[in-house]
């Protein structure tokens, strides 16, 4: 059985303002068409990513799955049951800033290890993932205080902490600056050497999908549907300037209308 | 600060002087409109007797008990309505009917509810603060980011600890102005709410002073009044300095 299963998934937005831009690529007088009868399934423990031009439906096709938003129909099921709401089981990292900003590093990420009932226990835990995810010293301060970066890594010990079963990553490093991202990407991976969650992450970036899946599906734009369903098995440190992933590389760029590798 | 500080010792040194300058120039007779050196020891006096003190005690604990009062109840209830569709729904037209009727319009209604004394002025001023502040908290509630909510969702914060942890928190920065525009508000009020059925407190002072024609003492008054307004005003202000409130100011 599929961690996660996704079976004839719809949703559409009622749009009250009709569109300025160009009405014969959106059909989106009326009724906005996220996306339609998506299927596909994602096996646990591995590390899924989301690949899409912006605003082809990804964040909603995530939100539906961790069950923020309702679809319109079909369903999600995961370990065979049928989404109904959030679950603490099933962390999210969101693409804005998801730390309060009136709760410190170490106060949000304490919001995370709610479940240990022991206090000694839940403070070492805490101080474990502040130390690992590089906030030591930082500990105390408000999230408008550290950089994007720290927020970022605060975000992601706060989901971690939970043990989580499933981990939904929306863009989660889309705001920051190149070597920070880069440095982040290497990080995911550690963590999913590390824990044993089943990752579902969303990305518009090529490469970051191709150095971190087992397991990506391109989507198309609005409506959306899954145009490739992609699975490696490729060890860590990818390269993808040679081989087998540079032409798959190549092939996604072309699946993705851009013909000219840059 | 310093140069600001300055300039309001300035204007208010300024003032006086003009003041005092023009009454002595017109002539204009202290009945109708005395001098800031015939104020002043108008003021003086009050201090000395302890009649100033008494009156602004009186003022103060009305304001306090209505302002808190009005709080204790209009934020809970905003909170709720903010975060309850359907009591929203209910209750919303009732408050923005009963909002734009003046606290000053419903003294015939106090006075026979309450008589005499203190709890018909401690009504008003419940009155005059809490509408106002069931509808910042309301509005507060509503404009929570989606995203803080989600992350209560997901992270199992349910009940009472999803109000305290997040729903109160992320609707701070709308309820501190509140807190701040209705403390202005009942301090108004409860100078008109003195000026019937009660014997003591700063409006009580200046009608009586009308009625024995020192203008003096109602100038004082008055003066007391304004100190008094910015000092609440300060006060309220430094709540701000709270982590818990503050985080609004600080983001970007």
């Amino acid at each position: 059985m599929s961690k996660v299963e996704v079976r004839n998934l719809s949703k559409s937005y009622i749009e009250r303002r009709e569109k300025v831009r160009s009405p014969q690529n959106c059909r989106c007088q009326e009724e906005c068409r996220v996306f339609h009868d998506l299927n596909f399934a994602v096996e646990a423990g591995s590390f899924t990513c989301f690949l899409g031009p912006s605003g082809c439906g990804k964040s909603t096709l995530l939100h539906i799955i961790a069950g923020f938003e309702k679809p319109d129909s079909g369903k999600v099921l995961i370990d065979g049951r049928e989404v109904t709401g959030a679950s603490p089981k099933h962390i999210f990292v969101f693409q804005e800033d998801g730390l309060l900003p009136w709760l410190t590093a170490k106060q949000n990420i304490a919001l995370g290890a709610r479940g240990i009932k022991d206090p000694k226990q839940r403070e070492k835990q805490e101080q474990e993932y502040i130390e690992m995810v590089g906030l030591k010293g930082f500990e105390d301060h408000y999230p408008h205080e550290l950089s994007g970066g720290m927020r970022r890594r605060a975000e992601v010990a706060r989901a971690l902490i939970t043990n989580p079963d499933i981990l939904y990553m929306d863009e989660p490093f889309g705001a920051l600056d190149f070597v920070t991202r880069l440095q982040m990407r290497e990080e995911m991976l550690n963590v999913h050497f590390m824990f044993d969650s089943t990752i579902l992450f969303i990305t518009h970036d090529i490469d970051e999908a191709l150095q971190l899946g087992d397991q990506i599906l391109v989507m198309s734009e609005r409506p959306s549907r899954i145009k490739a369903d992609i699975v490696l098995d490729h060890p860590h440190p990818r390269d993808l300037s040679t081989g087998e992933l540079a032409s798959l590389r190549k092939e996604i760029y072309f699946l993705m209308g851009l013909h000219a590798e840059l | 600060m310093a140069p600001r500080r300055t300039h309001s010792i300035i204007s208010f040194v300024g003032i006086i002087f003009v003041w005092e300058l023009a009454v002595r120039l017109f002539h204009v007779s202290p009945f109708k409109f005395p001098g800031p050196a015939r104020v002043g020891s108008a003021l003086w006096q009050m201090c000395m007797s302890g009649e100033l003190f008494h009156h602004v005690v009186a003022s103060l604990y009305r304001v306090t008990w209505g302002y808190y009062l009005a709080v204790a109840v209009a934020v809970p209830l905003g909170l709720l309505l903010g975060s309850w569709r359907g009591a929203r729904n209910i209750m919303n037209p009732l408050i923005q009917f009963l909002r734009p009727i003046s606290p000053l319009a419903w003294i015939p209604v106090a006075l026979i509810w309450f008589g005499i004394g203190d709890r018909p002025a401690i009504f008003l001023i419940f009155l005059s603060a809490f509408f106002p502040m069931v509808v910042f908290t309301m509005s507060g509630v509503q404009g929570v980011r989606r995203t803080y909510l989600r992350v209560a969702d997901n992270f199992g914060l349910t009940g009472i600890r999803r109000y305290v942890k997040v729903v109160l928190p992320a609707s701070m920065p709308e309820i501190v102005v509140g807190l701040r525009i209705t403390l202005g508000t009942a301090w108004l009020v409860i100078v008109a709410a003195e000026m019937i059925a009660v014997k003591s407190g700063l409006g009580y002072l200046i009608v009586d002073a009308r009625n024995a024609l020192r203008m003096d003492r109602v100038i004082a008054g008055m003066i007391v009044i304004g100190i008094i307004g910015l000092s609440l005003d300060y006060l309220i202000c430094q709540i701000e300095g709270i982590p818990y409130v503050q985080w609004s100011r600080q983001r970007r």
